[in-house]
């Protein structure tokens, strides 16, 4: 008898890893963008100061992260450094390193690009008044940045976990290895049961993603509409 | 006779290769009011800014209340406490509230109490007429009432000199009157001491002490300001006059 697709996602725990594989990929994800972020606004700062070879290596990291795509960075990570260093890594680990490390290079050039955004005019009377160059970031720069930067944050963040997806190459127990293995186990019983398993990982990334954009959406709208007004 | 507060010696400034400023030599005593005037172009945004250290000089010296400034950054950040600045373009910092941005020299370069901080500023707001705006953020606020927060702004450090560069240029003509009364004032209640950029040549007349004429980087004449006025020494601040319709 024929068993309606729908009801692998019913059977044993089926649903249950579904959800932990979830909770796996979330937890890598919130990790690395934290550190990322945190790292990433450090990075962006030291990129607008006038050391030149600060500048240059800063640079270098960056361009390395974004143009080797990041499923070579995660094989790079996860089988070659710790057989060359000597460094051993969790799966898991690698995966928020990874993570974390790309995140913190695109964000310092959002950080970057929104600091030197800021109107020369906002620095000048920051110094006008005495302020140390600590002081110009932490009260004048650093929160104009922000508004600035703000979708451009959100969207980066909807892009890391969007590329989390990726995690099952390095055997993580992320959600869409959980649901491999649960589409294999259940193929003889549930032949449909492939387009369940991914349709229902299809809906979970999607809302987490999708408010994101949409946020990021709306606030770029706000942030035109005030600046036009 | 009342102290000096700022001298000027050899000052000679370059941007890259142009020489902007040539052997600038004046001084300004407590009190005094200085207008700075010349054709747009001739220095005096770039002179006043060497003053306060926003902009690097090549030569010379600027002496602050006695003592020759060793240009350091460090150094500078102490005398920008004491030498307030206004600019032409509003520059209220957007993300603090009117209060907020008043209080931010005081209360964290110079660490006064925050109380005691407020109370000033309340007091300063009352002066210029918007007492009421302490909790709005500065896109509320119209140009002129912007500028007369970035004065109280300055004020709230208790500087020894306010450096005041074209603080109307960009207002509508409807609100330049506020805030020139106010730097009048300034002048004759407070007895401040100040340099002050203005196209508004009747405003110069009214409280100038001394003129400072400047062109092409060179201080052709420094005269006192009911004659420069009248009787310009130079031909160039003649012609200057002239051009300015007055
Ligand atoms: N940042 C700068 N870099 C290069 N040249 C400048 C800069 N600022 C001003 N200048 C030049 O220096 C001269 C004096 O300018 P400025 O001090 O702004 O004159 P003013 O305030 O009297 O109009 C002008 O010729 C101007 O073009
Ligand atoms: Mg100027």
């Amino acid at each position: 008898m024929a068993h309606s697709g729908i009801n692998v996602l019913f059977e044993g725990r089926n649903l249950i890893r579904l959800f932990g594989g979830l909770w796996t990929t979330i937890e890598i994800a919130a990790v690395a963008l934290i550190l990322g972020l945190i790292l990433g606004v450090i990075l962006g700062v030291l990129r607008t100061f006038q050391n030149r070879l600060l500048r240059v290596i800063l640079r270098l990291y960056l361009e390395f992260f974004r143009i080797i795509p990041t499923v070579v960075l995660l094989f790079l990570f996860y089988y070659i450094l710790p057989k060359q260093m000597g460094l051993n890594l969790l799966a898991n680990e690698v995966a928020t390193l990874v993570f974390a490390l790309w995140t913190a290079a695109e964000m310092s050039d959002i950080v970057r690009g929104a600091l030197i955004s800021v109107p020369q005019h906002q620095r000048e009377s920051g110094m006008a008044i005495g302020l140390s160059r600590w002081q110009l970031y932490r009260y004048v720069l650093i929160p104009q940045a922000v508004s600035l930067e703000l979708p451009a944050t959100i969207n980066l963040v909807t892009r890391v976990i969007k590329t989390t997806s990726l995690l099952m190459l390095i055997s993580v127990m992320d959600v869409i290895n959980v649901g491999q293995q649960v589409v294999e186990a259940n193929n003889q019983k549930y032949p449909t049961g492939v387009f369940w398993v991914y349709g229902i990982i299809f809906v979970m990334y999607f809302a987490i993603d999708y408010p994101l954009s949409w946020w990021a959406k709306r606030m770029d709208k706000k942030r035109l509409e005030r600046a036009n007004g | 006779m009342a102290k000096e507060v700022i001298k000027v010696a050899n000052l000679e400034k370059y941007y890259q290769k142009r020489h902007v400023l040539h052997e600038i030599n004046f001084s300004i005593h407590e009190g005094e009011v200085v207008t700075l005037l010349g054709p747009s172009g001739s220095g005096k945004s770039t002179l006043i800014r060497c003053l306060n250290g926003l902009e690097p000089y090549q030569k010379g010296d600027v002496i602050f209340n006695g003592e020759k400034v060793v240009p350091t950054e460090k150094n500078w950040q102490q005398i920008r406490q004491k030498i307030g600045m206004v600019f032409q373009s509003y520059d209220l910092f957007p993300n603090l509230t009117v209060l907020e941005n008043i209080l931010l020299g005081p209360v964290k370069v110079q660490h006064q109490s925050r109380e005691e901080a407020k109370v000033n500023a309340e007091r300063l707001l009352a002066q210029v007429g918007l007492q009421d705006y302490e909790n709005v953020y500065p896109r509320q606020l119209s140009g002129g009432q912007k500028q007369r927060i970035a004065i109280v702004r300055a004020l709230a450090l208790k500087p020894e000199l306010m450096l005041f560069d074209e603080v109307t240029a960009s207002l509508d003509p409807e609100m330049v009157r506020g805030v020139l009364n106010i730097i009048s004032n300034l002048a004759q209640d407070s007895n401040m001491t100040m340099i002050v950029v203005t196209h508004e040549m009747n405003f110069a007349q009214q409280i100038a002490d001394r003129v400072l004429f400047l062109e092409d980087g060179h201080i052709l004449e420094q005269t006192k300001g009911d004659q420069f006025f009248k009787q310009p020494q130079t031909d160039r601040a003649k012609a200057f006059l002239e051009s300015m319709d007055f």
